[in-house]
């Protein structure tokens, strides 16, 4: 089976083990740099609120990637990660307001608490599958904004205001092209390298046993149950770590909004988090960048129609794409070429309906 | 006279993986036919086909009508009956409730009504236990069922699936003798799948002999019980 | 005891509703084995319409029967043009799509008749003979409404040829097909049937929680443990499980939790059934002899 790889590196022969970057040779070592410069520089080519909408790209692409290793990858439908999106930024906010840790040391605690919550949900979720698990997930992202809304806990959630925090500043001053490291400046440059590092985790944590262990209990649960592979622990930690995926990147976007209320965390992200890994493709990792891309922007550009059509937009989306693309944006590159990606390919042709029914 | 069925070129696969090669046979109107062969060979298959349950290539004319690429319900609707492997009962549903849906498409309340009645008749322990869930019936209860749904289609064309499978010899042979009295006596054509040579070849007129999605053998089932080659090489008795 | 016989009672009223939107998920996924995302939204939806009838002059009983016929044939068509291309694909694919029908519902709904909450008339006047200390005529007409819908659903599905066939279809479709039972077209009506029963909640709930596009989302959680609770494929199940958490959901709200919490109580109610009774307290077992 062939393993997932970041388009650049070598085609043809394996490489076990080692870094992404082995065996880098002229001009995909130059578009590599191209690409790094780019990045470096693009926060001070644009405005201040460019570059917000950029931060939220990135921290969406975390969440969507965490959605996308527990549906994508491992088969689980959850229609409720906002849920873990909401306690991630809620962990911040609360820890940040009522505690006064810096940002940065929210991150780590996000990440455990709600891999901690992700693999009790887990639990229920293994005797649960299909529809089942849909409908528990989607009862847990309706009940998250509720609770959050409950007087007891207002101390700590700041009730149905939420929580006002301060958008952290650059530790030092920076002027490039005229323009100031400004505070979203700074936290692009903090999401990135946080997304860098969970994308970087992620493809390896996919691309090897683990990976193809995620796939098997996807599409044969019984052949890996027989091979070996403990499928309640397996499952409940998927579930954990994505959910831990998901919840980090609540944090970010709670630091990168500098504002938590129960009405951001709606069913309606659930709901967005999934478009994102359908349009960017399932069990694909750099699909979650084109997906978070897309719920970014599209509702944006939509709401210049009106109120009401980013939604009817993403609907049509949803089901325009399990008609016509059903392993999404990516499976459309891999179609032109690009490296592919274990396990998608199986899932595409499993997902692909014979037109007419 | 133009065949009742007849068949050409007849390739079908489950999914990708093919399992009839082209075959080609035929049947007359009134007669009763016999596709023999051993596991595998493709008898199940060539049923399917014919009621398209499975993909197809090839053709298929019924009574002149092309049945290649119809849906199973038209085909139905045309007058073939099919008993599957399996039975096919509604287990959930009583006897009575599997006989009046076996005459869903027809049109005549009374004629329908009169044709359970005489399923009935036929089959007293299909009486007895009208109103009890098909799936509590035994194998040979279930068959009788299955046989007596199929009928009320008053079909043109009955296709039968391994009617002897699993059964006591007894009702083995009740279920034979009702099958020629169908045939002698209201004329209905019979298309059958059966892996106990023996029994079909004592029932048909015709006989076919599949081998791996492909007719290695045909001929009139005089011709095939003579020949005691063939019989020992293929037949297995 | 007065107060808690008032709790029972309206908990009954509520569970009435949970019942029928519970019976229309029931419905569905008999016939397709398929939950039905986009049940609330459809019904949030037929409300509007009826709404825009009443406005536009028509008199209840005539809108509500037009808005009946308008959802079958809606639901009908949506079974054959939207989700019979993925009839066939992952269960993954299938709920998306749902997913993508409901938010299309909402937004629609929005779009077309705006965010402002509505009031919507009730056709059972409150000072009616038949009100009762205990239960408000609405409450007694929409509970009496719903039987009417349960009986005629019993009635069309027991009696009928077209009933058994579509009963046929849902339980085996290969052999359905055998009998000449255009097993689509079974399921087309099936999904026409649930999206009439959910139009008919709809108008019998707007009165009492007023219409938005929102209105139906509680209430479809709540219909959703109340088919899991009655068994996902017995279709009285769903109108008792209705009722118990109709009774249950206000107990709780008014002694235990308060009613800030009743999102959190159906998610229990959820991942407590699936974990510990999966099959609910009347889910049939298959009867069949190996």
């Amino acid at each position: 089976m062939s393993e997932g790889r970041l388009p650049g590196s070598m085609s043809g022969a394996r490489s076990a083990e080692g870094s992404p970057l082995h065996g880098l040779r002229g001009w995909r070592l130059a578009a590599l740099v191209l690409v790094v410069v780019v990045l470096v520089v693009l926060p001070f080519l644009v405005k201040n609120y460019r570059v917000f909408q950029f931060n939220l790209v990135l921290v969406y692409a975390i969440a969507v990637l965490g959605l996308n290793i527990l549906t994508g990858y491992n088969g689980q439908i959850s229609l409720g990660h906002g849920a873990f999106y909401a306690i991630g930024a809620y962990v911040a906010a609360a820890l940040m307001s009522n505690a006064g840790w810096p940002y940065w040391a929210t991150l780590p605690v996000a990440a455990l608490v709600c891999f901690g919550l992700g693999f009790l949900m887990g639990f229920p979720a293994l005797r649960l599958s299909g529809h089942y698990l849909a409908l528990a997930t989607y009862a847990l992202g309706l009940a998250i904004p509720q609770l959050l809304k409950y007087r007891h806990l207002d101390a700590l959630t700041g009730g149905v205001q939420g929580i006002v925090l301060n958008k952290p500043e650059a530790p030092f001053a920076l002027t490039v092209f005229d323009q100031p490291l400004s505070a979203d400046r700074w936290l692009y440059f903090v999401t990135l390298a946080v997304a860098a590092l969970m994308f970087w985790l992620a493809w390896n944590l996919l691309r090897g046993r683990i990976g193809r262990a995620l796939v098997a209990i996807r599409d044969h649960p019984i052949a890996a149950a027989a091979m070996g592979i403990d499928l309640p622990i397996f499952k409940s930690l998927t579930f954990g770590v994505s959910a831990a995926y998901t919840g980090v990147a609540g944090a970010l976007g709670a630091v990168v909004v500098s504002f938590v209320s129960p009405d951001s965390f709606t069913i309606l992200l659930s709901i967005s988090l999934l478009v994102g890994v359908v349009v960017g493709g399932l069990a694909s990792i750099w699909g979650a960048l084109f997906g978070a891309i897309f719920i970014q922007f599209v509702p944006n550009v939509a709401d210049h129609l009106s109120k009401a059509a980013p939604w009817a937009i993403y609907g049509a989306f949803l089901i325009g794409f399990m008609y016509l693309m059903p392993a999404g944006v990516m499976g459309l590159a891999r179609r032109f070429g690009m490296r592919r990606q274990p396990g998608a390919a199986a899932l595409a042709s499993s997902q692909e309906a014979p037109p007419g029914g | 006279m133009p065949d009742l069925l007849e068949v050409r070129g007849l390739h079908a696969a489950y999914g990708s993986s093919r399992v009839l090669h082209g075959i080609d046979f035929s049947l007359a109107a009134g007669r009763i036919t016999a596709i023999l062969g051993a596991n595998g060979a493709g008898k199940t298959t060539t049923l399917r086909a014919i009621c398209q349950t499975v993909t197809t290539q090839g053709s298929v004319l019924f009574a002149g009508a092309q049945l290649v690429g119809r849906a199973t319900e038209s085909v139905v609707r045309l007058g073939v009956a099919h008993v599957p492997d399996g039975r096919g009962t509604f287990a959930a549903l009583t006897v009575d409730e599997n006989l009046r849906l076996g005459g869903y498409v027809r049109h005549d309340r009374s004629g329908v009504a009169a044709d359970i009645e005489q399923a009935y008749r036929r089959f007293p322990r299909l009486h007895e236990r009208r109103r009890q869930p098909a799936g509590l019936l035994s194998g040979g209860e279930q068959q009788m069922l299955a046989i007596s749904r199929a009928l009320m289609l008053r079909p043109r064309l009955l296709l039968l699936d391994e009617p002897s499978f699993g059964l006591a010899p007894m009702i083995v042979t009740e279920i034979f003798r009702i099958l020629r009295a169908l045939n002698e006596d209201e004329g209905v054509s019979i298309l059958l799948v059966e892996q106990n040579a023996k029994l079909a070849l004592e029932l048909a007129d015709r006989a076919y002999l599949l081998e791996t999605g492909r007719v290695a053998l045909a001929g009139s089932s005089a011709e095939i019980r003579r020949d005691e080659a063939v019989r020992r090489a293929y037949l297995g008795y | 005891m007065n107060e808690l016989l008032h709790q029972i009672c309206s908990g009954l009223a509520a569970g009435c509703i949970y019942g029928s939107v519970a019976l229309a998920l029931v419905m569905i996924y008999q016939a397709t084995h398929n939950l039905n995302f986009a049940q609330g939204e459809m019904a949030t939806f037929s409300t509007f319409i009826a709404w825009a009838l009443i406005h536009a002059g028509w008199p209840y009983w005539g809108a509500f029967a037009a808005t009946v016929a308008v959802s079958f044939v809606g639901g009908l068509a949506i079974q054959r043009i939207v989700l019979r291309p993925v009839e066939k694909a992952s269960v993954l694919a299938n709920v998306i799509v749902f997913i993508g029908l409901a938010v299309i519902f909402n937004s629609l709904g929005g779009w077309i008749f705006d965010y402002e909450i509505k009031s919507f008339p009730s056709p059972f006047p409150q000072d009616a003979p038949y009100a009762t200390r205990y239960f408000s005529a609405h409450e007694l007409g929409t509970a009496g409404v719903m039987l009417a819908v349960l009986g005629a659903l019993f009635a069309f599905f027991r009696y009928t040829p077209f009933g058994l066939a579509m009963r046929a279809a849902a339980q085996n479709p290969d052999s359905a097909r055998l009998v000449g039972i255009r097993v689509g077209w079974m399921l087309a009506v099936g999904w026409g049937l649930a999206a009439a029963i959910g139009a008919v909640a709809g108008m019998m709930v707007a009165p009492s929680v007023f219409l938005d596009p929102n209105m139906m989302s509680g209430i479809l959680l709540y219909a959703f443990a109340a088919a899991l609770l009655g068994g996902i494929d017995n279709p009285f199940g769903a109108v008792l499980g209705g009722l118990i958490v109709g009774v249950l959901e206000n107990l709780l709200g008014a002694y235990v939790v308060g009613t800030e919490l009743k999102l959190t109580v159906a998610l229990m109610f959820i991942v407590g059934t699936l974990t510990l009774k999966p099959n609910g307290l009347f889910g049939r077992a298959v009867v069949a002899r190996v």
